[in-house]
């Protein structure tokens, strides 16, 4: 409640959101044009694997290396991990130190088991012989699923940090915006895996 | 104001989107695997549901309508967006008309 009493004195934004008080409205605003550039980053990715996917080279094609089970689990774990983020920001706008705590370690969970699920993906790939220099298909692959994967990492360190200022400070304007900030990145992150799944994965099992 | 403490509630917002993130995870699945139909048209349906997943990614999960003042975060993704469908369309368009000609 103090820090309610605080943030109406806020002269902006006291019809939104704890995490939009003070300058958090302009970091929270900047956090979408940083997702706006890296949908633009992600694109020129896809566009090289979209148009490498055929060379092959005599080597392995998305149809014989993709397993279905495999990238189907890593789409569940990841689209569940971010229903329980955004849980995680719906528990901190109901001043729930708790269940955001709750919410965000099993963020964390599921994103190390997608992450160790992708590992294993490329470590099997890498051991029958389809590494990132075989051919153009497998360089363009790894580079995009990699550039993911190392979203992903980052994110559940980033993540994890806040996970220990929320602890030590509890939800205030400035964790609350941190927290809304990761989670954005985070849902962000599905949506990049969604094209992956689509773009990727799907369709390179069909042509 | 949203930010007071309330413990009722239900996060339905969330359920929903859940829920309909893994109903269009398993059409796409069962487009592709489970029906026989041609190439471009599985890929092109592929597609629709994946935009319809950005969707419920944006709008149930990321409060994307939240704001103060004009959207201008939703001015800047629409440009990403269309820098991104640029990139990708225009690489496909000018490599197919590459290989028609080679």
């Amino acid at each position: 409640m103090a820090v309610n009493m605080e943030s109406l004195h806020e002269p902006i934004s006291s019809s939104l959101p704890l995490e939009y008080q003070g300058d958090g409205n302009l970091k929270i605003f900047g956090f979408w044009v940083f997702l706006a550039a890296e949908v633009v980053l992600f694109s020129t990715l896809f566009a090289v694997y979209l148009v490498f996917h055929g060379n092959v080279a005599g080597g392995p094609t998305s149809q014989q290396l993709f397993d279905i089970r495999g990238f189907t689990i890593e789409t569940f774990l990841l689209l569940t991990s971010s229903f329980t983020m955004g849980l995680g920001t719906y528990e901190m706008r109901r001043q729930n130190t708790k269940g955001v705590l709750a919410w965000v370690l099993i963020t964390v969970l599921l994103g190390l088991g997608f992450l160790g699920m992708e590992i294993s993906e490329f470590a099997h790939y890498v051991s029958i012989g389809a590494n990132i220099s075989r051919s153009a298909f497998l360089s363009a692959f790894f580079v995009l699923v990699g550039t993911h994967g190392s979203h992903v990492t980052l994110g559940i360190l980033w993540i994890l940090s806040i996970l220990v200022q929320v602890m030590r400070k509890g939800i205030t304007p400035k964790t609350a915006r941190k927290l809304f900030v990761v989670g954005l990145y985070w849902h962000f992150l599905d949506v990049v895996w969604v094209f992956i799944f689509t773009v990727v994965y799907l369709t390179g099992k069909v042509m | 104001m949203s930010s007071q403490p309330s413990h009722e509630g239900f996060p339905w917002k969330h359920v929903i989107g859940f829920v309909l993130s893994i109903l269009l995870t398993v059409m796409a699945l069962w487009l592709v695997f489970s029906l026989q139909l041609p190439v471009s048209t599985e890929i092109v349906s592929i597609l629709v549901l994946a935009v319809f997943q950005v969707l419920i990614q944006l709008l149930l999960f990321m409060h994307l309508t939240e704001r103060d003042g004009p959207a201008y975060h939703v001015i800047s993704l629409i440009f990403g967006a269309f820098i991104a469908f640029t990139i990708v369309g225009g690489s496909i368009w000018i490599m197919a008309f590459r290989s028609m000609v080679s």
